[in-house]
């Protein structure tokens, strides 16, 4: 149930695109048409889904005092964190082009680039400063991740609509894209007081 | 004797720093920009923006890391395999970050408690990664490095100008939390402007919008829009 929560809460409440602005340079540069902007959303919900649990392993058993070296390593945990998020995309990127060439060279340079997607890194240490359980970190990935393939969606189809609109030349495109996710920002910031556990306390 | 001709001629073809090496400090200011046109680099120009301070201090350190990285990774690019191309630059990265974060809290204590998260985040900063794919893996060091210093100036440049617009609509300061803190616009008699006793800016207020990250949106996509206004070549065709 709590990790029902979790999931709710990182999906819709405390969305990492709309509410952290993380993980924009992916979301604005691929966000053109929804069939892409699909692809890639799927993606980033299975290497946030994949590296959570792992990073929380690790920081758990490894880099922790009481952990299995039994040294305080956390300096270390940035390295240990991206290594383990390159590796993943590495595996996502070899997969997707046996798989989908035609998505393979759609998504282009966007795909290595989910490494250094900001929600990925931000979400591990996200779960690292909220002392998630095993089970919340790997609901926190899963939820963070589909807030994000929400997010693209949405933005992708307005943009896919905003094409026939009459948008004055310099903000088409990018520009109006930028403008609309700060308008999108302001609708989900009033989400951020709703909190699932107190929701479901009252309805039992 | 015709090694030592070629060699001249070479060094004629590549002075250290021509025109060819000039462009490549001036076109991230504009019309190559890393963030208004390359769309790299957008997540720490939204969080560390609402103050000038910050963001000046968060350029520097961008700037080192996309310098020196490009540098490193132009030296090492032959011996690089293209299968673990990835995580060797994310190391390179991920050290220098590093030294940035110990430097910052040696020298800074204060600004590193304030930017603590989003310099860790340079590491996945885009723009970094996105330079090392696109350039140094395939030009020499020297053209690299002004390459890193280059882009990270064009980044610096409109993390300062949304920090500007944002601080003084904002807070009403400038500098704020540095030695050459400005109070401009406020309600208070330490203001420049004191908008209490004046009869011309009575009717102003600070905007609170511009403290949202949301707001760091909208001015970077009013800079977008200007930019392209004056450059029509840069406006999207789709």
């Amino acid at each position: 149930m709590e990790a029902l929560n979790v999931f709710i809460k990182a999906a819709f409440i405390e969305n990492l695109v709309l509410a952290y602005f993380l993980g924009m340079c992916s979301y604005l540069a691929v966000s053109k048409s929804v069939k892409t902007a699909f692809g890639l959303g799927l993606a980033v919900i299975f290497v946030l889904g994949i590296t959570m649990p792992i990073n929380w392993i690790i920081n758990e058993y490894l880099l922790s005092e009481d952990g299995l070296i039994g040294m305080d390593l956390t300096f270390l945990r940035f390295i240990l964190f991206i290594a383990v998020i390159a590796s993943m995309v590495q595996l996502v990127e070899m997969v997707i082009e046996k798989a989908s060439p035609s998505l393979y060279t759609s998504l282009g340079i966007f795909l290595p680039l989910i490494t250094v997607n900001c929600a990925i890194l931000g979400g591990s240490l996200f779960m690292v400063s909220r002392d998630y359980t095993f089970g919340n970190s790997v609901a926190f990935g899963l939820g963070g991740g589909f807030g994000w393939f929400l997010a693209i969606i949405a933005i992708a189809a307005i943009r896919e609509k905003i094409r026939y609109s009459n948008v004055p030349p310099g903000l088409r495109g990018l520009g109006m894209a930028f403008i609309l996710t700060g308008l999108m920002g302001m609708a989900f910031m009033s989400l951020m007081g709703i909190d699932p556990a107190a929701l479901a306390a009252g309805v039992n | 004797m015709s090694t030592t001709t070629q060699e001249v001629k070479q060094v004629e073809k590549e002075p250290l720093f021509g025109k060819k090496e000039r462009r490549l400090i001036t076109d991230p200011l504009n019309d190559n920009n890393p963030i208004t046109v390359q769309i790299l680099g957008i997540c720490s120009a939204l969080a560390v923006t609402s103050l000038v301070y910050p963001s000046v201090v968060m350029a520097i350190a961008v700037i080192f890391v996309t310098a020196f990285s490009n540098l490193t990774t132009s030296l090492l690019r032959n011996y690089i395999p293209k299968s673990v191309r990835m995580i060797v630059q994310l190391i390179i990265i991920a050290t220098l970050v590093t030294v940035v974060e110990l430097m910052l809290k040696y020298f800074n204590y204060p600004i590193y408690k304030q930017l603590s998260v989003y310099i860790g985040l340079i590491i996945t900063n885009c723009i970094v990664m996105g330079r090392l794919e696109a350039f140094a893996m395939a030009n020499k060091p020297w053209r690299s490095f002004l390459d890193g210093i280059g882009n990270g100036l064009g980044y610096g440049l409109i993390l300062i100008i949304v920090g500007v617009v944002r601080e003084i609509f904002g807070k009403g300061t400038l500098f704020a939390g540095s030695p050459l803190e400005m109070k401009l616009i406020g309600n208070t008699s330490e203001f420049f402007i004191n908008t209490t006793d004046s009869t011309l800016f009575g009717w102003y207020s600070n905007n609170n919008l511009m403290v949202l990250p949301a707001a760091a949106m909208f001015v970077i996509g009013i800079i977008i829009w200007i930019q392209r206004s004056r450059n029509t070549k840069l406006v999207d065709i789709s």
